[in-house]
């Protein structure tokens, strides 16, 4: 009932705040740019030229009536045509995203068991061996910069070692399984496609692995410092004053309420992961929305520009919605 | 030496470690105890109280440590358990209850399963099982079960949340109850409802209680006899009656003179000086800089907790 | 007389003590230390960069092009003969010049709408922190890359795209911290002598607030860094031949397999620097943690 209620308030919330995201959208991609048209074609365009492309990009209209004609689209799922492609924007994310989607399942699933099962030890073993191995391995991972472990990770599997698959999704002569969701490890399974399977397992390893570290790396920081501010509550104290056991008072009383606060983090580490997604899919030619973004911004390609944007904002927004809906239901406290 | 028929703690001695130096916590602990007594350990914050109860249960953990002593309880020495032998003992035999009653409830469990938890635990019963019980203990202690059961700890009010603690210690019926200041943190009011339920319980439980209390009105009120702690030390025993008729110790003069009491019309004395720091405490008997008596004794040697009269003892030179 | 240097002394002593501690602190933390020298040092590398530089980090000189390290090129050179040492001591004055505009101009921005909306609350904190909500509703390096692109590539527009996404932290902080200050029984005094809004606001809120978002601010350079870099990286930031650090790595790319210095080098100064700054952050949250401290 309670919860009910905080999840209608939250939603309303949202939806307030991704209006919000809209118009500042619109802001950048239509008010900041001095000459958008003349960044896109150079100075020295000819003049039918300049007023053509005026035209596709609605922009010999006054300000107030591209904003309706860009939010009204918006309501109709309807993102704008790209520059470069000629294709509508939506078409364009909905080909590039379940890449960025699976690519993110990989690397939140390796960073939230590694972080999570490494927080808790370095709590546990406080200033033991293990403790100052996780520390080091976090503080690593939250301060180097992920286009270079990537490029030194393909650099050294890929280039030197052969190990491991470099760029793309999949090998040149591997055939794509059927499309049924975008994503391949799943559609190679659902077409009995086991070859794809493996490769594009293979190829997910090290994106993966680079994305997922500094991610890794945070939540391990972020689940050993509240693991130890758990440890000093007062409850511990009853909890061993019970003579359960330490096994029951950590993973029973200790992580239950120490994985409160991780979960937040894990929320903003999918931010994080997002915005990594941008660096790692550069590398790795990943052809996911990051990719997709990064050469619209290159390119001027403004439709695309404002459309990727608003969607990153809008998934974004979603997982925290749904993080803080998780938040809720795990702690009692919240549901006031 | 066997002073008590439950337990007998001696020479204990705890230290902390901090960036400062050492903290010498407690210097030598002396108290004993008789099944079914109810002891009262009374001084001001810092004296080693909590860390005495504390040390019996032996949660003193990290940066703390206990360096000396003995422990022994129902026979046993419970410094040489070993920590799975410890478990056996809390929660069945010994119990505790806290100052911030609705803080020492885990805040993500209901009610019902915490004491379920303990009961399982205690009788070696599936959780489910103990559940039966958990209506019987949430009554005995004056809680409607219906409506309490399914509550979270922040629910409670601290009265009720004290009333789930000693539901949850007295369910698994322990031979000692240890309550460290279990009323402080709670309204004036609801502190004696408390008092008289945990008097009513303990009396038909046959429970031996450690009440810790800064104040030697509730100790007297409560417990059949009275222990005075003073930086670490225990410097008088004795039944609640004499504590208050003849103290020895002038410490203890000096705290039932700062005692101030309705009706009677007379000057409230305080206890010149602080407290000391216990990183670096006084040499000899710990309280003598701030003694009106003291004595060159006082300076060097520190007083071993003697019986100067029957049934009570002190730890002070001009006894001795 | 006697007795008044007896209070002169007790009024000291505790804030003796207390610097003592933080030096004590300080001290026991090693990696606190380490993070110390990486960043005096870096600064310094800023600093002295023309004199610890042996080459123009700008001018090509291409009969030198791609030169494996050596003793002539400590990191060897790039596609255009630059020595990739030179780059990257010219590159922290870039990466310096960065952080501290980022942090005077987020900083501004941030402690501005925050202690406005923690001090007057109600409508306007409202509006304000709804806005704080739309910036924080981007993935930052993804806003920060729109900014940028937006605004036209370039290092200041960079630098004006990551202050835009930064203030945001800073505001939510500045306004819990206001809203803590303003609470206090003093400001209430204050305001019935008859104290305008304005005049608290300016010398009794906003001094109180300083301290805490100060110390946010240096726990975020090494993650302006990162961002700065990854914008270079990606193309979104500073333009060649400007040595930013990010940017060069990018330069690195196309010669990763043969010529794999161009990249390795100024990344690895990324690394080690965040890394300073990051032990740096840490050993300062230890220190004022009030749990350490007791």
């Amino acid at each position: 009932m309670k919860l009910g209620s905080f999840i209608i308030r939250r939603l309303f919330l949202m939806l307030l705040v991704l209006f919000g995201v809209s118009v500042l959208v619109f802001v950048i991609a239509k008010v900041i740019p001095a000459d958008p048209v003349g960044a896109i074609l150079g100075g020295n365009a000819p003049i039918d030229l300049v007023e053509d492309m005026k035209r596709r990009l609605g922009l010999d209209k006054p300000l107030m009536n591209q904003f309706i004609d860009y939010m009204s689209g918006i309501l109709r799922g309807d993102l704008g045509t790209s520059l470069k492609s000629n294709r509508p924007v939506a078409k364009d994310i909905a080909n590039f995203f379940p890449a960025t989607l699976e690519l993110s399942i990989c690397a939140t699933f390796l960073s939230v068991v590694i972080g999570i099962f490494l927080g808790i030890l370095s709590a546990v073993y406080r200033n033991k061996f293990i403790d100052h191995f996780a520390r080091v391995f976090s503080i690593l991972g939250v301060s180097m910069p992920v286009f270079w472990t990537g490029l030194l990770l393909l650099l050294l599997f890929y280039f030197r070692l052969g190990w491991l698959p470099g760029t793309g999704r999949l090998g040149l002569f591997v055939t794509p399984p059927t499309r049924y969701t975008g994503l391949y490890l799943l559609d190679s399974l659902l077409s009995l496609n086991f070859e794809a399977f493996k490769d594009a397992l293979a190829h997910l390893v090290l994106p993966s692995i680079v994305l997922g570290y500094s991610a890794a790396a945070s939540i391990a920081r972020i689940t050993r410092s509240s693991m130890l501010d758990v440890l000093r509550q007062d409850f511990i104290r009853t909890a061993k004053a019970k003579g359960i056991g330490k096994r029951l008072v950590i993973y029973r009383h200790a992580l239950r309420n120490a994985l409160i606060p991780v979960v937040t983090i894990i929320g903003l580490t999918f931010g994080g992961l997002l915005e990594g997604a941008v660096l790692t899919e550069t590398i790795f030619g990943w052809p996911g929305l990051g990719r997709y973004i990064v050469n619209s911004l290159l390119l001027l390609d403004y439709p695309a520009i404002m459309g990727g944007t608003l969607f990153v904002a809008v998934i974004y927004s979603l997982v925290n919605l749904i993080v803080d809906i998780i938040y809720a239901a795990l702690d009692p406290r919240m549901r006031i | 030496m066997e002073r008590g028929s439950l337990l007998n703690v001696s020479g204990l001695r705890v230290i902390f470690h901090t960036y400062r130096g050492t903290i010498k916590a407690l210097n030598g602990v002396e108290l004993w105890l008789n099944e079914e007594e109810r002891l009262g350990i009374v001084g001001e914050t810092g004296c080693g109280k909590s860390v005495t109860a504390l040390s019996i249960m032996r949660l003193i953990e990290q940066p703390g440590e206990i360096i000396d002593g003995s422990i022994i309880f129902a026979g046993h020495d419970l410094l040489k358990f070993s920590e799975d032998d410890m478990d056996k003992i809390r929660g069945k035999q010994i119990s505790m209850i806290f100052q911030e009653p609705v803080a020492a409830l885990n805040p993500v469990f209901k009610v019902g399963f915490q004491i379920a938890e303990t009961i399982s635990h205690s009788r070696g019963i599936s959780v489910k099982d103990a559940y039966a019980e958990v209506k019987e203990s949430l009554e005995m202690v004056g809680l409607d079960w219906q409506r309490t059961i399914d509550l979270y700890a922040h629910e409670l009010s601290g009265g009720m949340a004290q009333r789930v603690m000693i539901a949850m210690a007295l369910a698994v019926k322990p031979k000692l109850l240890i309550a460290d200041e279990p009323t402080s943190a709670l309204d004036v009011t609801i502190q004696a409802q408390i008092l008289e339920l945990l008097d009513k319980l303990v009396t038909v439980g046959k429970n031996a209680v450690i009440l810790i209390t800064h104040d030697l009105g509730i100790a007297s009120e409560f417990c059949d006899r009275v222990a005075v702690m003073y930086a670490g030390n225990v410097i008088e025993v004795a039944s609640s009656a004499e504590i208050f008729d003849q103290p020895l110790h002038p410490y203890t003069k000096g705290l039932i003179e700062s005692i101030p009491v309705i009706g009677k019309s007379r000057e409230l004395v305080g206890i010149p000086g602080v407290v000391p720091d216990l990183v670096d405490p006084p040499t000899g008997c710990r309280f003598h800089p701030r003694c009106k008596h003291v004595f060159d004794k006082c300076y060097s040697d520190l007083p071993s907790l003697t019986e100067v009269k029957p049934n009570h003892h002190v730890a002070c030179h001009l006894y001795q | 007389m006697v007795e008044k240097s007896e209070t002169t002394i007790s009024r000291w002593k505790p804030i003796i003590e207390d610097w003592k501690h933080t030096f004590y602190l300080w001290k026991r933390t090693k990696l606190a230390m380490i993070g110390t020298f990486i960043v005096i040092g870096f600064i310094v590398m800023a600093v002295f960069a023309p004199l610890l530089a042996p080459y123009d980090p700008i001018k090509t000189n291409l009969p030198e092009r791609l030169k494996a390290p050596s003793k002539q090129h400590l990191f060897g050179t790039d596609q255009f003969g630059r020595d990739i040492f030179s780059r990257v001591i010219y590159g922290a004055r870039i990466e310096v010049w960065i952080i501290f505009l980022v942090t005077v101009i987020s900083g501004v921005i941030g402690v501005a709408v925050g202690v406005t909306a923690g001090y007057f609350g109600g409508v306007i904190d409202e509006i304000l922190m709804r806005i704080t909500d739309i910036f924080l509703a981007f993935p930052r390096l993804i806003l920060a890359m729109a900014l940028s692109a937006m605004l036209g590539r370039g290092l200041t527009n960079a630098i004006l795209a990551i202050s835009l996404v930064e203030w945001t932290v800073i505001a939510r902080l500045a306004r819990a911290e206001a809203m803590k200050v303003k609470s206090q029984p003093y400001i209430e005094a204050i305001k019935a002598v008859g104290a305008s809004n304005f005049r608290v606001l300016i010398f009794h809120v906003l001094p109180m607030c300083l301290s805490p978002v100060l110390v946010q601010l240096t726990l975020r350079m090494g993650t302006i860094i990162l961002t700065a870099a990854g914008l270079g990286f990606l193309g979104l930031g500073a333009q060649p031949p400007t040595p930013e650090w990010g940017a060069i790595v990018s330069d690195g790319r196309s010669y990763l397999v043969q010529q794999w210095w161009i990249s390795t080098f100024p990344g690895l100064f990324i690394a080690v620097v965040v890394l300073g700054f990051n032990l740096l952050g840490d050993g300062i949250r230890d220190i004022l943690d009030p749990r350490l401290r007791r």
